[in-house]
């Protein structure tokens, strides 16, 4: 079954630009996917659109059977509590610990102080970084500040993972010790859009690979096929 | 359960908000403060003045002289048709004979005058006194007083009252204007101050929205802390209303000028000026954070 569907999906700026036109794709529950295409190809208009960060002009986008370009402003949280999202500038809370930023994924929807300990304390140690709990974002290295994304990102056990270049910021080898975190994730069941520029990983990965090109799918490669 | 964890959370939060970024918070607070002790000297100053004119109102009393020659029949017939005069409120008979009794102990030279008149030579005469239920009739009621057969004459010191009372019927109503275009104000300076407040913490909010917090998880914790401010800055008002108004009553000893102009006792009154003022400043605090935060939602 689909857990995304997108049916001829256009999105025009504001300022007349338009970044996806006549886009139509569906992405399998448990899938793991590259986005990737040169500069203003349209790769982070996409993702934007799949967590309602941007609205779709026309077409229909259906994300874990909401329909997303509908949705208001004020109903917005309900897609984003189905989905984790990662940025390549990690996006943390300064101010707040390592066990803080995860757990305040948690703390607004009232579970239980022990349950959230719990919880965060089973995710970090699934990224590696059960040792730096009370560290301070920055006391760590850019590999283990992504961590912490990530570990926020799925705390909250979301069926989808969005990342957008997750790697752009780290060095080769930081990079694959996230690309193996991720992997780790998506075997447990999370369906993961990976946005990148790096092509080496994706070669490495083996994944289903989707090219853009002027807002278009130039090419959809299946698992493995991508050379 | 659920429900109380969240409300805790969201004071804790609150808490931190406030500590965390101290001197926004001060200059809310500041803000807050200012505008609460001239909030509160208007609220004082409204209320006693309001006091003033009922005092003056309930004490304005319409003195009709009876022409001396008439027989006691006679004037109760004048009672009678003074009773059924519109707004009349009460009427009571003062005989000369009181009067001048009354006139003899407070003066000297009145006692000594009065010695040589005989009872029927007294040229003081036998009054109604009259008060009325609604002062701005007290000029109509005189008019048709003075219409009776047997008055010869109508004093209730014209002029002087109405004066007195359109004066303080400007400061009540200059008063109150600027109690509610200072609350005015101040929520919209709030409102900018903790604006700036919530812009350094922008990053916050775009966080907590991606993660899948509702406009609700986000707004409340900024509302709490615009309560916490706005409590936090009447404290000090509320002290000044509190000690200012009781000095002040004493050291006046309860009247302003004559023992006709009486301030309002300070108790209960500064209590319920401090409640108000502390309504005001959560009020307002509340208000300024949520129209603050509203701007950072559309996101």
């Amino acid at each position: 079954m689909d857990l995304i569907r997108l049916t001829n999906v256009k999105k025009t700026y504001n300022t007349g630009v338009t970044a996806i036109q006549d886009l139509n794709l569906s992405i399998g529950k448990g899938e793991f996917v590259f986005i990737i295409g040169s500069t203003g190809c349209g790769k982070s208009t996409l993702i934007k659109m799949l967590y309602r960060e941007e609205k779709p002009t026309a077409g229909q986008i259906i994300v874990g059977g909401i329909d997303v370009g509908r949705l208001r402003n004020r109903k917005v949280y309900k897609i984003r509590r189905k989905i984790g999202v990662v940025f390549q500038d990690f996006k943390l809370l300064p101010k707040s610990t390592v066990y803080e930023n995860v757990a305040f994924a948690l703390e607004i929807f009232g579970l239980p102080k022990e349950e959230i300990h719990a919880k965060v304390v089973k995710v970090l140690e699934l990224v590696g970084l059960k040792h730096k709990i009370k560290s301070y974002p920055a006391q760590l290295s850019g590999g283990e500040q992504q961590r912490v994304a990530i570990a926020r990102a799925i705390v909250n056990g979301p069926k989808l993972l969005i990342c957008d270049e997750p790697t752009g910021n780290l060095d080769a080898k930081t990079s694959m010790g996230i690309m193996e975190v991720l992997n780790e994730i998506n075997k447990l069941g999370t369906t993961i859009i990976m946005v990148t520029h790096d092509i080496n990983i994706v070669k490495k990965m083996n994944k289903r690979v989707i090219v853009l090109d002027s807002g278009r799918v130039l090419k959809d490669y299946e698992e493995g096929t991508y050379k | 359960m659920k429900t109380f964890r969240i409300i805790g959370r969201n004071f804790r939060d609150a808490f931190k908000g406030v500590f965390r970024n101290f001197s926004l918070s001060l200059a809310s607070i500041s803000c807050i403060t200012i505008t609460l002790i001239v909030v509160a000297i208007s609220i004082i100053l409204s209320y006693n003045v309001n006091n003033f004119t009922e005092l003056v109102e309930k004490d304005v009393t319409i003195v009709a002289f009876i022409d001396n020659d008439l027989t006691e029949e006679e004037i109760d017939t004048i009672k009678d048709e003074i009773s059924v005069i519109d707004h009349v409120d009460t009427y009571e008979f003062t005989s000369k004979d009181d009067i001048t009794t009354d006139m003899r102990e407070s003066s000297d030279v009145f006692d000594s005058v009065m010695k040589n008149w005989s009872d029927e030579e007294n040229p003081i005469q036998n009054t109604y006194q009259v008060k009325v239920d609604d002062i701005e009739y007290i000029e109509g009621v005189a008019k048709q007083i003075e219409k009776i057969d047997g008055i010869t004459l109508v004093k209730y010191g014209e002029g002087i009252v109405e004066q007195l009372i359109s004066t303080f019927s400007l400061i009540h109503t200059i008063s109150l204007g600027a109690v509610v275009a200072l609350i005015l104000v101040t929520a919209f300076l709030i409102s900018n101050t903790i604006k700036i407040t919530i812009s350094s913490r922008q990053r916050e909010i775009s966080i907590m929205r991606l993660i899948g917090a509702s406009n609700l998880n986000i707004r409340i914790p900024f509302i709490i802390e615009g309560l916490l401010l706005g409590a936090l800055g009447s404290i000090i008002p509320i002290i000044i209303t509190i000690y200012g108004y009781e000095t002040l009553y004493s050291s006046f000893n309860g009247q302003l000028f004559s023992p006709f102009i009486k301030l309002i006792p300070p108790t209960p009154f500064v209590y319920l000026t401090s409640l108000v003022l502390l309504g005001i400043g959560i009020l307002v605090g509340m208000f300024g954070s949520w129209r603050a935060v509203r701007k950072h939602l559309k996101i």
